[in-house]
Order: C-alpha cells, then sequence, then structure tokens
C-alpha cells in the first residue's frame, strides 16, 4: 500500500492534529482581547475536518496503517456528529467562559486535542489505536476539568476524574493484554477470528473480557464504576461539563462497538449478561439517587449514568438492529444534553451559576420562550412523546423485545417511570413556582439562538424521527460485523 | 376526503396550529387577542368535524376518513387516521367542548391567558388524534403528548394543592401507558412487523400473553377512566384543575381511557377479555356502589362530581363486559352523556367559584334566591347525572341495566342501585346549595348568569335535552361496528 491510500482515510484526524498545533502557536500571538479570532479558527477547523470526513468518505469499510485504522460509514457519521457536538459546545460556553476568564487559547486547543482523541476511537480497528485514542481524549479532558486553577471544588473534581480514569485505563489494558495472550493479535478482526477459530484459552478470554468490560463501564460511568461521575459533572465549570457529557458519549459508543461487537462478537452470551446487570444497576440507582439531588449539574450526571444504561440495553440485545438502536439513542442523548447544559450556562451570570433547581423556579414568567425549550428537552429526556426522546427509548425496548428479554422492557420502563419524576420537578419549578431571581437574561445571544435551535430540534426529531433512525441503523449495519 | 381535504387531519392540526399563534401573541398585554384567537380556532375546530358526521356512512364497520402515509418506515410505522362508528362521535365531543372551555375562562383566566387558551386547543386537536389514531405508535404519540398540557393546565392555573396534584395525575398515567408501550412492541414483534392496530386485532395469541398484554392495556386504560382502584387521582386533579380543566378531564379525557378498552383490549386480547370479565365486572359494581357512597359523603362540590364520575364510568365499563348489544351501545351513550352531563355540572361549580371562591357546599344556601336562572340550569343537569328519564343520563344507564340483566340480575341489581345513591347525592348536594334561606352576606351578594353563561349552559341543555328525547342520532351511528366488534369478541384467538 502506498502512502497515499493510507493517509486519505485518516485525513480528518491529521488536519485536526496540524491545525491543534498551528492555534497553540498562533494564539500566543494573540493578545486576550483578540481571542475571538482563536474561537473563529477552532470552529473553522471543525468545519474544515466535516469537509474532509465528507470529502474523503468512500462506500464499503476502508482499512489503513496495516489495519489499525478503519474509515466506514459509521465512523464518519460519528465524527460528523462529534464536530457538531464539539462546535455547539464551543458556542454555549463562549459567553460563559469569558465572564469567568476561562476563554483561553488553552480550553479551546484542548477542546481540539479531545476531539481528536475521539476521533480515534471512532476509527480505531485495534487495541493500540483504541487506547491511544482514549487516552488522547481522557487526558485533555483531566487538564480543561482543572482549568480553573483557583476553584477547589474543580481542582478536587479533576484529581477524581485523573485517579478513577486512570485506573480504569488500567483495567481496560491489563483486559486488552489478556484478550492479546490468548489470541496472539491486537487487531480486533484477527482476536474476533481468532476466537472463533476455538484455538484461544477460554477461561483466559473470559477473564479478559471481565477486565476490559469493567473499565468500559468505568468510561461510560454505569454502575458500578459510576463514582467518578457526580464529581466531575458537578465540580467542573459548566463548558468543561457540557464537553464530557456530550461528544465522548458518541465516541464511547463507537469504542464500546468496537471493542464487544467487532473484537468479541464469539463471546457475546458472556458480555451480554454482564451489560444486562451493568444496565439495570445503572438505570436503578441513577434514576433513584437524581431524585435526592437538588444541584442541576449533578441531577444531569446521575441522569447520565441512567441514560448511558439504557444505550448498553441496546447493545445488550445483540444484533445488527440492536446496535444501531444503541447509536441512535447516544445521538439523542448527545442533543438532548448539550441542550441542558446550555441551558445552565444561559442563565448562569458573572459570578453566579445556575446549577441548583432553586434557579429554575419561575422560569415561565421570566421568559416562556426558555422554559419552553427547557420543558422540551426534559420531557424529551424523560421519553415522552412528542419529543425524539421518546423514540430513542423506544427504538430500544423495540431491540430488547426483539431479542426475547420482554421482562427486561418491563424494569426498563418501570425505572424510566421514576426518571420521570425528577425531570418533571424541573417542569414544574419553571411553571408551578415564582421566581426566586428576577436578573435579566441573555436572550439575544447566539447561544440562546442555538438553544433554540437545539429545542426545536428535539421537538421537530421527535415529530419526524425516521431519517435519523435509518442514518444509524444503515451506518451500523454497513460498518459492524462484516469479518 | 371532502373538498379534497384530509378532514380528520384537519380536525387533529387547525387547533394545535391556532394554538402555536396564540402562544406567539406573547404576554398578557395582548391577552383580548389571544382570547379571539382561541374562540376563532375552536369554532373552526369544531365545524370541521361536522362532515364527519354528516359524511359518515352508517351501514358499515370499516374505518371511514381513512388517511395513510409512511411515517417511520424503519418500524413500519404509519401516519394513519380515521374513524368507526365507535370513535366518531367522541371526535365530535372532544371539538364541541373546546370553545366551551375557552368561553368558560374567557374572563376567569387572567394570568397568562394565551398559554392557558393555547394548552386547551392543543389538547383538543391531540385528543382527536387519539380517537382517530390507527396506528398503535401514533396513538401512543396522542396520548402521552395529551398528558403535557393537562400536566400544566393544572399545574399552573389549579387550586392550593395543585403542584401535588398534577404531578400525581402525570406519574399515574403514565406508569399505565409505558405497561401499553411494551406490550405494543410485544405485539408489533407477534404480528409480523405492523403497528398497525386493526391488524393487532388479527394476531393469534396464546392465553399467557393475552392475559398479561390485557393487565398491561388495563394498567393504561384503568386508570384514565379511572376504574377502582386506580382512580385516586381523579379527585384531587378535579378539585385542583381550574373550571376549564376538570370539564375538558371529565368530559373527555375520561373517555380515553374507556376508548382504549374498545380498541385495544377487547379485540386484541378477547381470550383474556372473556376470562377476566369477572373481575372487571366487580371493579365496575364496586365503583357504582362504593364510589356512589363515597360521593355521598363530600363536602366539596367537585370532588362530589368527580366522585360521581367515577361511579358513572363504572357503568361504562360494566356495559362494555357484559359483552352484549345492549351493554355496550349503552355504555358508549352513557360516554357521551356523562360528557355533556360532568362538563356542565363542572361549568356550573365553576360559576359558583367564580362568585364566591369557595366549593363548599356548607358555604352556599339559598342560591335560588339570588341566581335563579342559574338554579333552573344547574337543576336540569343534576336530574341528568341523576338519570332522570328524558334526559341524556336515561338512555345509557337503562340500556346497560338492561344488557345486564340478560347476563345476570344481580349485577343489573347492584348497578341499579346507583339511580338511588346517585338521586341522593346529586339532589342533596343541590338541595342544600341552591334550596333554603340565604344562608350569608354572600349569597346574597351573588349575581345571576352572564350572557356569555347563559349561551354555554343554553348549548349544554339542548345536547342533554336532545339526546334524552331523540338518542337515535347517536345510537345509529355506532350500531354496525358495535355489532361487529361483538362479533370479533366473540371468537377465539387462541392458537390452534
Amino acid at each position: 500500500m502506498d502512502l497515499m491510500t493510507n493517509l486519505m482515510p485518516a485525513g480528518a484526524e491529521i488536519f485536526m492534529l496540524v491545525m491543534a498545533c498551528v492555534i497553540l502557536i498562533a494564539d500566543l500571538l494573540i493578545k486576550q482581547s483578540g481571542r475571538l479570532v482563536t474561537y473563529m479558527l477552532v470552529q473553522l477547523t471543525l468545519l474544515g475536518c466535516a469537509l474532509i470526513t465528507v470529502g474523503t468518505h468512500e462506500s464499503g469499510v476502508v482499512y489503513a496503517f496495516n489495519n489499525m485504522f478503519v474509515d466506514d460509514l459509521m465512523s464518519d457519521v460519528l465524527k460528523l456528529l462529534t464536530y457538531l457536538a464539539v462546535s455547539m459546545m464551543l458556542v454555549y460556553s463562549r459567553l460563559y467562559l469569558t465572564v469567568r476568564g476561562l476563554f483561553s487559547g488553552e480550553f479551546m486547543v484542548l477542546a481540539l486535542f479531545a476531539t481528536l482523541g475521539m476521533m480515534v476511537m471512532i476509527s480505531a480497528n485495534h487495541f493500540l489505536t483504541l487506547y491511544l485514542g482514549l487516552e488522547v481524549l481522557s487526558l485533555s479532558l483531566y487538564a480543561m476539568v482543572a482549568l480553573q486553577r483557583d476553584s477547589a471544588v474543580a481542582t478536587e473534581a479533576a484529581m477524581k476524574y485523573f485517579i478513577l480514569g486512570a485506573l480504569a485505563s488500567g483495567l481496560l489494558l491489563y483486559g486488552m493484554s489478556m484478550l492479546y495472550g490468548a489470541t496472539g493479535s491486537l487487531e480486533l478482526g484477527a482476536v474476533s477470528d481468532a476466537i472463533k477459530s476455538g484455538a484461544a484459552d477460554k477461561n483466559l478470554l473470559v477473564f479478559g473480557l471481565v477486565f476490559v468490560v469493567s473499565g468500559l463501564a468505568f468510561k461510560l460511568g454505569v454502575v458500578p464504576f459510576h463514582m467518578w461521575v457526580p464529581d466531575v459533572y458537578h465540580g467542573a465549570p459548566t463548558a468543561m461539563t457540557m464537553l464530557i457529557g456530550s461528544a465522548p458519549k458518541l465516541a464511547a459508543f463507537a469504542f464500546v462497538s468496537r471493542i464487544l461487537v467487532e473484537g468479541l462478537q464469539p463471546l457475546v452470551q458472556h458480555w451480554s449478561g454482564m451489560l444486562i446487570i451493568l444496565a439495570i444497576a445503572s438505570m436503578a440507582l441513577g434514576n433513584i439517587t437524581a431524585i435526592a439531588q437538588t444541584n442541576l449539574k449533578r441531577m444531569l450526571a446521575y441522569s447520565t449514568i441512567a441514560h448511558m444504561g439504557f444505550m448498553l440495553l441496546g447493545m445488550l440485545s445483540g444484533g445488527i438492529e440492536g446496535y444501531g438502536t444503541s447509536m441512535f439513542y447516544a445521538v439523542v442523548y448527545v442533543l438532548m444534553s448539550l441542550g441542558a447544559f446550555g441551558m445552565i450556562m444561559l442563565l448562569s451570570r458573572e459570578g453566579f451559576e445556575a446549577d441548583t433547581l432553586n434557579d429554575f423556579k419561575g422560569l415561565n414568567q421570566r421568559s416562556p420562550w426558555l422554559a419552553f425549550l427547557m420543558l422540551l428537552l426534559m420531557f424529551s429526556m424523560a421519553g415522552v412523546p412528542p419529543t425524539v426522546g421518546f423514540y430513542a427509548k423506544f427504538s430500544v425496548l423495540n431491540s430488547v423485545v426483539q431479542a426475547g428479554h420482554v421482562w427486561l422492557a418491563v424494569v426498563a420502563v418501570l425505572l424510566s417511570l421514576i426518571g420521570a419524576f425528577y425531570y418533571l420537578r424541573i417542569v414544574k419549578l419553571m411553571y408551578f413556582d415564582a421566581p426566586e431571581s428576577h436578573a435579566p437574561i441573555n436572550v439575544g445571544s447566539d447561544s440562546a439562538f442555538l438553544l433554540s435551535v437545539n429545542g426545536l430540534g428535539v421537538l421537530l426529531l421527535g415529530l419526524l424521527p425516521g431519517t435519523l433512525m435509518s442514518v444509524c441503523a444503515v451506518s451500523v449495519q454497513q460498518s459492524l460485523l462484516l469479518h | 376526503m371532502i373538498f379534497g381535504l384530509p378532514i380528520i387531519s384537519v380536525a387533529i392540526w387547525l387547533p394545535i396550529i391556532f394554538g402555536i399563534l396564540i402562544l406567539a401573541t406573547g404576554g398578557d398585554k395582548n391577552a383580548p387577542l389571544a382570547r379571539i384567537l382561541a374562540l376563532v380556532g375552536s369554532v373552526l375546530g369544531f365545524l370541521v368535524t361536522i362532515p364527519l358526521y354528516a359524511g359518515f356512512v352508517r351501514d358499515t364497520s370499516e374505518m371511514q376518513f381513512v388517511e395513510l402515509h409512511d411515517w417511520i418506515a424503519r418500524f413500519n410505522i404509519h401516519y394513519h387516521l380515521g374513524v368507526d362508528g365507535i370513535s366518531v362521535l367522541f371526535v365530535l365531543l372532544t371539538a364541541f367542548f373546546t370553545p366551551l372551555v375557552v368561553l368558560a375562562g374567557w374572563q376567569v383566566i387572567e394570568k397568562r391567558v394565551a398559554q392557558y387558551m393555547a394548552s386547551f386547543l392543543i389538547m383538543s386537536g391531540v385528543m382527536i388524534g387519539v380517537f382517530t389514531a390507527l396506528d398503535s405508535i401514533l396513538f401512543y404519540v396522542f396520548w402521552e403528548t395529551m398528558l403535557i398540557p393537562m400536566f400544566l393546565i393544572i399545574g399552573v392555573w389549579g387550586g392550593p394543592n395543585r403542584v401535588y396534584a398534577a404531578v400525581k395525575f402525570f406519574l399515574y398515567t403514565l406508569l399505565g401507558s409505558l405497561l401499553m408501550l411494551v406490550a405494543l412492541i410485544y405485539l408489533f414483534n407477534q404480528s409480523g412487523g405492523s403497528f398497525a392496530i386493526l391488524d393487532f386485532h388479527k394476531v393469534a395469541l396464546p392465553m399467557t400473553a393475552q392475559i398479561l398484554i390485557f393487565i398491561a392495556f388495563f394498567f393504561a386504560f384503568a386508570v384514565k377512566v379511572p376504574m377502582f382502584p386506580v382512580h385516586t387521582w381523579l379527585p384531587d386533579a378535579h378539585v385542583e384543575a381550574p373550571t376549564g380543566g376538570s370539564v375538558v378531564l371529565a368530559a373527555i379525557m375520561l373517555k380515553v381511557g374507556a376508548y382504549g378498552f374498545l380498541r385495544f383490549s377487547m379485540p386484541i386480547t378477547p381470550d383474556a377479555s372473556h376470562q377476566l370479565a369477572g373481575a372487571m365486572i366487580a371493579l365496575s359494581l364496586i365503583a357504582v356502589v362504593y364510589i356512589g357512597l363515597v360521593a355521598l359523603m363530600q363536602t366539596d362540590m367537585k370532588k362530589l362530581v368527580a366522585y360521581s364520575s367515577i361511579s358513572h364510568m363504572g357503568f361504562v365499563t360494566l356495559g362494555f363486559f357484559i359483552f352484549n348489544a345492549y351493554g355496550m351501545e349503552g355504555a358508549l351513550l352513557q360516554m357521551i352523556s356523562h360528557g355533556f352531563v360532568a362538563g356542565a355540572l363542572f361549568l356550573c361549580i365553576g360559576v359558583l367559584y367564580d362568585r364566591m371562591h369557595s366549593r363548599n357546599i356548607a358555604d352556599y344556601g339559598g342560591v335560588a334566591n339570588t341566581m335563579p336562572i342559574f338554579a333552573a340550569f344547574f337543576m336540569l343537569f343534576a336530574m341528568a347525572n341523576v338519570g332522570l328519564p328524558g334526559t341524556s343520563g336515561f338512555v345509557g344507564e337503562f340500556m346497560v341495566v338492561l344488557g345486564a340483566v340478560k347476563v345476570n340480575f344481580w349485577y343489573a341489581f347492584a348497578a341499579a342501585t346507583t339511580l338511588i345513591f346517585g338521586a341522593a347525592y346529586t339532589l342533596w348536594m343541590y338541595k342544600r346549595v341552591i334550596f333554603g334561606a340565604v344562608a350569608n352576606s354572600h349569597v346574597a351578594e351573588l349575581t345571576d348568569l352572564t350572557l356569555r353563561e347563559k349561551m354555554i349552559f343554553s348549548v349544554l341543555a339542548i345536547m342533554v335535552l336532545g339526546m334524552g328525547l331523540y338518542p337515535l342520532p347517536f345510537s345509529e351511528i355506532m350500531h354496525v361496528s358495535v355489532n361487529d366488534l361483538l362479533v370479533h369478541v366473540a371468537r377465539s384467538k387462541l392458537p390452534l
């Protein structure tokens, strides 16, 4: 293979890396007042990556760098959505970070490196590439959480995130090494073939699988490996929380599906059992604990735990349909979570974080439009039609029932009923209670506009969910399980 | 299709579009505009449903005015609408009540008028969607969406304990719906990949599956009806809701649950329906008798009418599960009549509440002296609630009792006690509120009905009397569909 055929599929990653370095240096020459230039450069980089990703798209699955890297429809779709999510995150957080003095070049470059990590995770076809992407992402995120140096909470969150994240990486690596020992390969396809051939030591494989699944569970933040999630979500500045809570979920979906489906599909009856336990425990603990929260960011953290559990339901039901619904769930979740955190940032102002539930009291009287958008987002998270959150839950439940686990669908449904309560409480606070503060809300900004698009998107996708569903299903179908 | 217009879609979306327009009028300074838009939208919304009745072909049980478009291709979900003899009257009933509710809230609602009016219009469109959806997921979407405006109506414009009532209402109904969703998905997989309700009717199912599905549907529909013992949300919701909310709740939303039994539970799981009919009849009779007695004890007028609604809805479910034409047609007529009567009674209580800000029976007495016209209307609706011959309340109850006698004399006997209890609690309340000496200075200052209120009550009085004296226009339209449903339900769907 000549150099170009190798480089082409990874064009977007290369461009991203180059631009991140260029912006890092260019930013040194820009004064704080001209930071908007850096911001525009970052947005342009994301746009450029999107164009390259679309431009280098080829039908079918293309492998590069000795099968370490894969470019398929799923990776292209997920990458495009990742750029979109990161770009939205930047728009939402610009004003928020500016008034806090955090709107720096480092923040934006770290966001680009995090994006690069996600892109590598999405396109990895090899344990080492997967690990590389994961670490690029994680290290950028640790640094971003710690960016607010003078905040004790943020520093504590960064510390917890780092230590637990390192532990998870260790678990994952340990598991990978066992799989390597058993199969003699690090490439996902070869691992799968080796397991299928029956030559690999079954005990060693299952043992390694346990570690790998634990590591994945840590990164996804599902019970019982969820301890870091609430603290990090709560402690980090909201812009960072938004980044952690949005795009990486797409990468995490790709990560889980590459490892479990492409690499370890022959062990499906082993890992699907583990996922059932993880999913039920996450939905139960996430939904029940969220009720007791008074801080919205913590509440959303527990809600993430529950949502990730729900997403795993799609994975464990096995079969290509299930993976497609899981991806759809992840995409929808990212959209909703961006909106919810965006709302917190929009309501925050200098020296004030609108992150407790009481800050949402009487929002309908302060700004009916924002209250309506938040209502859409909350009902969507609760899975109430006509919002898109319903179809996410619906399609996952459908694949669970198709796989023959009707009881699991009933359990999931009952647990999401508990979840509905705390989302409903936000709506209650906004509409039924009197406001505590009458501070004006800056509704003329670009982030308010984006929030309107985001909130209405949740409704419109709910009225016409077919296209996004098909995109997810088709891209999974054309990408996974080909060998 | 009439004049090339898909009538059902227009009936659904016209009020919703008006609702959005009303929201766009913004704050309370534009309240007069919001009110007028709401009235125009709701009246137009009613007018467009009239062709459904006029153009309805009486001698077929097929779905009519059908609209079928692809919606979500991956799951074979369609935008599939249509009406048959069972659903068509409820579409009209829904559209009929919206202008009345708008008028009832004309002056009383002073804060956030646009949001109030918009909620009712959007809810009206969505409820028509529930009655006309022929695709189960479309049905489910409408079914759940219906909760959101009602939740806001109770919670924003309701009484002192409104938050508790709103959340209770929402969670109760959501519990039932979610189980139904699992049942629908299961049926989708059994029917070979279709979500069409009419396809579900044909799926053969073993007894265990039928019973489980029946129970899942039961949770969804029984909560809405509401049947004993899952009725406890209703008195709270009714008491706390503003007048308009109570009217829609009683007149339409309760009917949605009963409609679900006819459209889903009975035809999809006929064997389970027969198997569990005894339990259903028992629960219905408990509702009729026990809840009737509970109503007797109430000191709050709205609570009293709320319990009376539960008791009357017990009649409806009784009529369904005795599986004969008298019972089922009687139950359907009872549903429509109860819509008029309960709606009217809540409006009556609203009239008093607007003037006195009390729903307590003990605060009243001698209202007839100050509000004679009101007292006359109230009398008519109270008598209809009792089931006096000549009013709409009589027709349905009589037919259900007649149907019950054919099955078991004691069912009919227990059901017929409602004629006594119903008379007792309704007339006793009427006596304490309306008759007697003027109880206090507040009552002495009451003013009689305004022109707007007279108009609302006149329309309702015409319906109540008209339906009581000449019920044929209501019953003939449902004959064929009801008979067809009974034939379908009598056939076993167990796999051979």
